[in-house]
């Protein structure tokens, strides 16, 4: 049994410890916005946040995030999140949308840590989520766009 | 992705006894589009009363809007495409607009580009065959509206607006779509309908529409199949044969069984599925069962294995003629001077982000469920109903929007409807069951683009004209084996010979040839199929050719162009555009490449910096001419997304196997393209009023010919090899 907080919601889970944190999220939790791609933690589609750093959540085991606050696509919120979710759209990044929540979160930590960032630091903050479409172009843009938005 | 190429009728046997109407030709189709949707089949046929609310869309009291997609949308945007074409003729507004996956309806959702004989997404058709159909629905569904509002208020059709989902007339009456919808059912169908003229469209080239489905692509409620969720449902993961064609001796599933979550351990058509309460215990259950598997009928060769039989193979006659104009060999003899290369092409993997998978439910009467990314749903549906046991009419499909798809859910043996129908049967159908599978099933699972050979051979004369052009492609038939295997005319499998035999370029004495090795390994269709290695040789060898006669690259190919306006258009538009000519930017080259893929013109100009043993590529100019666009920045999507797809697998993308098991199992050893290796992209679209033809595909093939053209320019070091991460290092 581990309680875990996920979107600020406390859940008690009768899983076992080794259960990583992805299948708790989806299977047993319920909400499927995270998705699972290589479970290896290669691929970021995953991608969830533990007290706002961005995680793998296939390669992160339920028993090692107890009283950490988990946020997964469903639940982030706030200026920067907003943000972000709007340009997406706006920009039209997904195509099939798969890869989509992991870059997300990946793309909010990013620009909450780093306001401004350059071509190097998207490279370096969003090289571990693959997206299969290909919409890097996209995602780039959007990236500094929402940087340029909340700077405004 | 079947190809629109020389499509002859679908021979697919077993299906042509079960479902009627299938072999309707597209005449009978598009006669029947032509006259507005009373289409004159046969007395007595259950098509024959049909109008555009039933098979097309419908619109609900509450004023939703729903088109049923013949279409397939894998993230292509076909959905939306189908929908801009609806919401152009019908009037309605995006938010009330939805689409959904159609099937069961061969007569009305058959793919008129594949001649109306399957539903199937594929060769980027989706707006080819949708052009006229999902106009025709929408403007016929707005007559009839329109008829339905004249009755109720007693005025004439031609006196009512339509806009935005509303009916008005100016004298104040006012009614939305839902409220006159069921009255506007029972008005007889247009006999005639008239389209909008070009001028007055606001959606179809509107650069400013935005895909209707991209806000829930932001926010996590964008429903797959792993998302699937029914009452009681368990989730299986698959083992499946090491080796391609082995199958299961025995296995022992007791230990697995004893594990919390895991319910049941059992055989499938397709090998050994571990069935769980949930995934991770299905994951876990997998790791302590054992099989035994019969590898008598296996393929057990390696790739280098395969490829040094296709090397010899291509230094020998080819066993078909793909395409024979004047005499080769001939002209090669009298030619000034003859240059040869051969190039390799290993096996690829789709391997989109969301893994293989279909959620089955076999129901107390009998009937089947299957929620998947139906492709080809009808071939789907088929199937599952042969492994239930039971008939096509008794599978209902759910068809689902899929993480990637690539080619990858159209398969002639719907192996992952197998493998979920076959683990509910086996369970005896008490719950429904979800096949996930996990990464290496997925990148282990076989249907890869085929690894070729090609040799090129070509002969100049003293002005450095080509006089004589000979490719011989050897690699295995991807129809071949399969359903549609009459395709294959006179030996040569179109899938293996487009972007080759059907060339343009206007040069004399061509021969392709083809040779289609057996191997055991399954293979599919790849976005832009034959392409995807055609281009590659073709616009590679054409830069070899250009330097031989001293001519600039693109000059030498609008030399051999010149009564082909539109392939030449995309060539001036590219090179103009990224400059060509001018200095590239300090310590930068530029390569160039050009491919005609599914009716649709590419010109890519790459620009690209080497640092020792490394390449850095900045820049892909691109013009494009796919004649209509119908939604111009879901063109540039495509094309970008299609640049970043082909590079990824030029630059680093090769799945090999030794000993017949296939050595990649994730993305750590099989490397899709990365942020950090996406250029800045320009998409130059060429204005067009030509029909629409489609863009899925054809961004995919001039990239690798262009980045090796640019490599060339860089190290004077011809690739010949692909990937370019292999070729550098040899």
């Amino acid at each position: 049994m581990a309680t875990i907080n996920i979107n600020g919601q406390d859940h008690q889970l009768d899983v076992e410890d080794d259960m990583p944190l992805l299948w708790a999220i989806r299977d047993i939790v319920g909400l499927t916005g995270t998705k699972f791609g290589c479970g290896q933690a290669l691929c970021g589609a995953c991608t969830v946040h533990l007290d706002g750093t961005p995680i793998r959540s296939c390669q992160t085991l339920v028993g090692d995030v107890a009283g950490a606050a988990i946020t997964t696509i469903e639940g982030i919120d706030g200026k920067v999140a907003d943000t972000v979710q709007t340009v997406w759209a706006e920009m039209d990044v997904p195509q099939c949308g798969y890869c989509q929540s992991g870059q997300i979160m990946s793309a909010v930590a990013l620009l909450s840590e780093t306001p401004k960032p350059t071509d190097e630091d998207i490279d370096s903050a969003m090289y571990g989520n693959l997206c299969r479409c290909a919409t890097y172009h996209r995602i780039r843009g959007a990236i500094h766009e929402s940087a340029r938005r909340l700077e405004a | 992705m079947l190809t629109h190429l020389t499509m002859p009728r679908l021979a697919m046997p077993d299906i042509k006894a079960t479902r009627r109407g299938f072999l309707l030709g597209s005449a009978a189709v598009a006669g029947g589009l032509a006259i507005g949707f009373r289409p004159a089949f046969a007395a007595g046929d259950d098509a024959a009363a049909s109008n555009p609310f039933d098979a097309y869309l419908t619109i609900s009291p509450d004023d939703r809007v729903t088109i049923i997609s013949s279409q397939f949308d894998m993230g292509q945007g076909a959905y939306h495409g189908v929908a801009t074409l609806v919401v152009e003729e019908l009037g309605a507004r995006w938010d009330q607009v939805d689409v959904t996956g159609g099937y069961g309806n061969i007569k009305q959702l058959g793919n008129l580009a594949m001649g109306g004989a399957a539903q199937m997404t594929g060769g980027s058709t989706s707006m080819v065959s949708s052009w006229d159909r999902y106009r025709m629905a929408g403007a016929a569904a707005r007559m009839m509206l329109v008829a339905a509002a004249a009755a109720e208020w007693g005025v004439p059709e031609a006196e009512i607006t339509v806009a935005d989902g509303m009916l008005s007339h100016a004298n104040g009456s006012k009614a939305s779509f839902g409220a006159l919808a069921a009255k506007a059912a029972t008005m007889p169908a247009p006999a005639d309908v008239k389209l909008k003229d070009a001028a007055e469209w606001t959606q179809i080239g509107n650069a400013d529409l935005r895909r209707y489905d991209s806000a829930a692509k932001t926010n996590g409620t964008h429903s797959f199949t792993i998302d699937v969720k029914l009452p009681d449902m368990l989730t299986a993961v698959m083992i499946h044969p090491p080796k391609f064609g082995a199958t299961v001796k025995s296995f022992d599933g007791t230990a697995a069984k004893a594990l919390p979550g895991v319910v049941d351990v059992v055989q499938t058509p397709r090998g050994v599925a571990v069935v769980a309460e949930h995934m991770w215990a299905a994951i876990k259950g997998r790791e302590a069962v054992t099989v035994e598997w019969d590898e008598s009928g296996a393929e057990t060769r390696g790739s280098d294995a395969i490829l040094a039989e296709y090397r010899e193979a291509a230094g020998k006659a080819p066993e078909a003629t793909a395409r024979k104009e004047g005499d080769s060999a001939a002209a090669m003899g009298s030619a000034a001077k003859v240059l040869e290369a051969q190039y390799e092409y290993p096996y690829l993997a789709h391997a989109a982000l969301e893994p293989l998978n279909a959620v089955a439910r076999i129901n107390a009467d009998g009937t089947v469920e299957v929620w998947g990314g139906h492709q080809m749903p009808d071939l789907n549906q088929f199937v599952a109903s042969k492994v239930a046991g039971t008939t096509p009419d008794k599978v209902t499909l759910h068809v689902m929007k899929t993480g990637g798809g690539f080619g990858r859910r159209a398969v002639a043996d719907a192996d992952i409807i197998v493998d979920a129908v076959g683990t509910a049967a086996a369970l005896g159908g008490n719950r429904p069951v979800k096949v996930q599978w996990t990464r290496d099933n997925d990148m282990k699972g076989g249907r890869y683009r085929p690894a070729y050979v090609h040799a090129m051979k070509a002969g100049l004369d003293a002005d450095g004209k080509i006089v004589a052009w000979e490719q011989h492609i050897v690699g295995q038939s991807i129809f071949k084996g399969t359903p549609m295997e009459g395709m294959i005319q006179n030996g040569v499998d179109p899938l293996s010979v487009e972007g080759a035999a059907n060339l343009h370029y206007a040069f004399p004495n061509q021969t392709v040839g083809l040779t289609s090795p057996d191997v055991g390994v399954p293979v599919l269709w790849w976005r832009s199929v034959a392409s995807t290695h055609t281009a590659f040789s073709v616009e590679t060898f054409l830069d070899e050719l250009a330097e031989a006669a001293g001519a600039d690259p693109v000059e030498y190919r609008l030399e051999l162009l010149r009564e082909a306006p539109r392939h030449a258009g995309v060539i001036r538009l590219a090179a103009e555009k990224a400059g060509w000519g001018s200095t590239p930017p300090e310590g930068r080259v530029r390569g160039f490449a050009f491919a005609e893929s599914f009716s649709t013109y590419v010109a890519q100009v790459v620009e690209l910096s080497t640092d020792g043993g490394g390449i850095k590529i900045h820049k892909v100019v691109c013009a494009v001419d796919c004649g209509v666009a119908i939604n111009p920045d879901n063109v540039r999507a495509q094309i970008e997304g299609g640049i970043g797809f082909g590079l990824g697998s030029i630059l680093g993308e090769e799945l090999t196997l030794s000993g017949g098991e296939v050595d990649q199992a994730n993305y750590d050893t099989y490397t899709p393209l990365r942020i950090d290796a996406m250029p800045e992209i320009e998409v130059h679209i060429v204005p067009s009023t030509e029909r629409p033809t489609g863009v899925g595909e054809p961004g995919v093939p001039p990239i690798g010919p262009a980045v090796a053209n640019a490599i060339y320019a860089a190290t004077k070091k011809r690739v010949r090899m692909l990937p370019v991460s292999k070729a550098m290092s040899s």
